[in-house]
């Protein structure tokens, strides 16, 4: 169970930090990316989607509408789960979101043996991939919090402790 | 971790500890020290947004320098496209209302309701609210098989935009729907061996004409076509609908400006690998014969000029695989591809055509190739075009125009990739200006913008073809398009883009390079005496 009252050596802090603004940092880049370029689309992706999502991945690209909302709720929840994880806002909601984000993403594409993808994936890949890795993260980040102190959580809970 | 991990253990706690407990969760004011604290994303935010804007200045500038490298910042944009038509109401009749002229109906703004209450189900039906009212009436329709003509008469009486207050009339013979003075215009979708001769006939009738693509079936009729246009104040108008995308119009832009430097090979190809890609459209999708008979069909109306043969289901549907009724993948195919590269080019008339091929995968009764290469060659331009079709793989192989400085594909996007040994780009590939290895511009009509320099995984995103167009981000069809450029025409008495100077030309190439597939032998054309020898 996790207190509030955890302490950490100035390293472990300073690294989990480090890793909350860079995981943070890298998932706010990701969603305004895909703001900035009016050609993205989740249909390739999902095209490719080929293990237990891979049918409601064909539904949603089969309606253009259905595409449309999940392309835009991908974009914003990556901008907003980025943002929050860097601020440390509403840390513990935004990273169990981000981490899920992130799960459903290797889902629909994980490398597991005699799955093959045409479009190219980052590294050399067996099982795990630096998507599952990420969202792992993200749970280790709200097992271990820094957020109401390093965040502007610190001014949500500093008043619900007083009160 | 394990020390520490999140176990609170107060004991353990040294001075180098940095306890969050000792944050004042619950002290009355906030410290300096704690809001600083609790604002330490904030600089890392501001990094990040200071980079971001570094970023988009930098690929603006980056991208802004290779298309001034090029000679393409000065890209117009597309036309807008504009709901508004003439006033005119025009009146039209189709002939021949087969899968042709019920995408021609569909064009005009007419669909059977069925139809319309699929694609409303299936969520499709949005892309044809953009069409707008072109104010016509179908108010004729003629064909050979009843079951088309009941077909085409439900549709005509089905309009997206109003109700019609003319009442549409089933013509047996299309001789019978030319001679009614209440028809305007017609569409002719029948079989490729009727075109020319039904067109001719509505000329001279004073009906405005567009045609489906092939124009004529051989160079007598095609020479009669002419002449009868041109001596007609009617507006001819051919189905090859290509030029209307909004791709097409970028790359004549970016062909004109000279990017690719000079153009000696223009490489275009067909790759299918369906039964129905190779005209076996005979049959349903549970196997059984499509319906069709005798009964229901005017089988020597059907057959026209072309000698006689008992009626065949296989004929009535597979025409194309028969030299009788078309001229194969050169009719069908060929024709789009030449259209493409003529007025991408303006090349014209080939000098000399050579065409091979064979019967090499579907052995059934066919007489047209499926396999089939043709070259045609134009000493005058320095250039050579290639087109090579096969029925039996659909690996793409895309429509390439090879340049000394630059290669450019043109699909449903455009790619452009420079010449690793451009004379043009010399200096700036040395400078790093410009990276050969991957395509500097690619265009995407969803879009409607050129973007240079895009990522390797905005390329995937780009491939995604269809049958229409994207004007100011709004889909449209093509054949809309063809059709609403041939109705503005109309109205205002002006020339369409597939005239019958441009029909004449395909109509030639087209002849040619099926004379020398039978012949076997290279073709030229006699530009003096305007045959093909």
């Amino acid at each position: 169970m996790i207190k509030q009252n955890i302490s950490y050596t100035k390293s472990q802090l300073c690294v989990l930090l480090a890793l909350r603004f860079l995981v943070g940092w890298h998932i706010l880049y990701e969603g305004i990316s895909k703001v900035l370029n009016p050609q993205w689309s989740s249909y390739s992706f999902l095209n490719e989607s080929q293990w237990i999502l891979s049918g409601i991945s064909k539904w949603i690209i089969s309606n253009p509408n259905i595409l449309m909302l999940v392309d835009a709720v991908n974009i914003w929840t990556l901008i907003l789960v980025g943002a929050f994880l860097i601020l440390g806002f509403l840390f513990k909601p935004s990273a169990i979101i981000g981490s899920l984000l992130l799960l459903t993403y290797y889902l629909n594409a994980p490398p597991l043996l005699g799955l093959e993808y045409s479009i190219p994936m980052d590294g050399s890949n067996l099982i795990v991939n630096k998507t599952l890795i990420e969202s792992v993260v993200l749970v280790l980040l709200v097992l271990f919090p820094t957020n109401k102190v390093f965040g502007i959580d610190y001014f949500i809970f500093r008043k619900t402790v007083k009160d | 971790m394990d020390k520490q991990g999140n176990e609170s253990n107060h004991s353990k706690k040294n001075n180098k500890d940095v306890s969050l407990d000792d944050m004042n969760l619950g002290s009355k004011s906030i410290s300096r020290r704690n809001m600083l604290k609790a604002l330490a994303g904030v600089p890392v935010a501001g990094l990040l947004g200071f980079n971001l804007w570094r970023k988009i200045d930098f690929d603006k500038e980056k991208e802004l320098r290779t298309l001034k490298e090029l000679g393409l910042h000065e890209l117009q944009n597309q036309k807008t496209y504009c709901h508004k038509v003439g006033e005119a109401h025009i009146t039209i009749g189709i002939i021949g209302f087969g899968n042709r002229g019920r995408a021609l109906a569909q064009g005009l703004g007419f669909l059977h309701p069925k139809e319309i209450e699929k694609r409303k189900k299936n969520n499709t039906f949005k892309s044809l609210e953009q069409q707008g009212d072109l104010n016509v009436s179908i108010v004729g329709i003629c064909d050979v098989f009843d079951l088309h003509a009941q077909r085409g008469l439900e549709t005509a009486n089905s309009n997206l935009w109003h109700k019609s207050n003319h009442s549409v009339k089933r013509y047996l013979t299309y001789q019978e729907m030319l001679s009614d003075k209440d028809i305007d215009a017609v569409i002719i979708a029948t079989p490729d061996h009727h075109h020319a001769r039904m067109a001719i006939d509505a000329i001279k009738a004073g009906k405005h004409v567009y045609l489906e693509k092939t124009i004529a079936h051989t160079e007598d009729e095609l020479n009669e076509l002419y002449d009868v246009v041109k001596n007609s104040n009617v507006v001819f108008q051919l189905g090859h609908q290509i030029t209307q995308s909004t791709t097409f119009k970028q790359a004549k832009e970016i062909i004109d400006k000279g990017v690719l430097g000079k153009i000696t090979l223009v490489e275009a190809t067909t790759n299918r690998n369906t039964p129905e890609g190779a005209w076996i459209r005979h049959l349903d999708s549970n196997g059984n014969p499509k319906p069709g008979n005798e009964d229901e069909i005017d089988w020597k109306q059907w057959l026209g000029q072309t000698p006689y043969v008992p009626f065949s289901i296989d004929r009535f549907y597979n025409w194309t695989k028969w030299f009788a009724y078309d001229t194969g993948m050169i009719g069908q195919l060929f024709t789009h591809e030449f259209d493409a590269v003529n007025q991408l080019l303006r090349i014209g008339i080939p000098k000399t055509v050579s065409s091979s091929g064979g019967i090499y995968y579907w052995k059934d009764n066919r007489e047209i190739p499926d396999s089939l290469h043709c070259i045609l060659e134009y000493p005058d331009r320095d250039l050579t075009m290639l087109y090579s079709a096969n029925l039996a793989s659909s690996r793409k192989r895309g429509r390439v125009f090879m340049g000394h400085d630059a290669s450019m594909e043109l699909g449903n996007t455009i790619r452009i990739m420079i010449d690793n040994n451009s004379t043009r780009y010399k200096s700036s590939i040395q400078k790093g200006l410009i990276d050969t290895s991957s395509p500097v511009i690619s265009f995407d009509p969803n879009v409607g913008q050129i973007d240079a320099l895009t990522s390797a995984t905005a390329k995937y995103y780009a491939d995604r073809g269809l049958t229409n167009t994207v004007i100011n981000g709004k889909e449209v069809d093509v054949t809309h398009l063809h059709l609403r450029e041939w109705l503005t025409c109309i109205r205002e008495n002006r020339m369409p883009s597939s005239n019958i100077d441009i029909g004449y030309e395909i109509g030639i190439t087209s002849l040619m390079a099926h004379r020398s597939y039978i012949e076997k032998r290279q073709v030229s054309w006699d530009e003096k005496n305007k045959r093909i020898v």
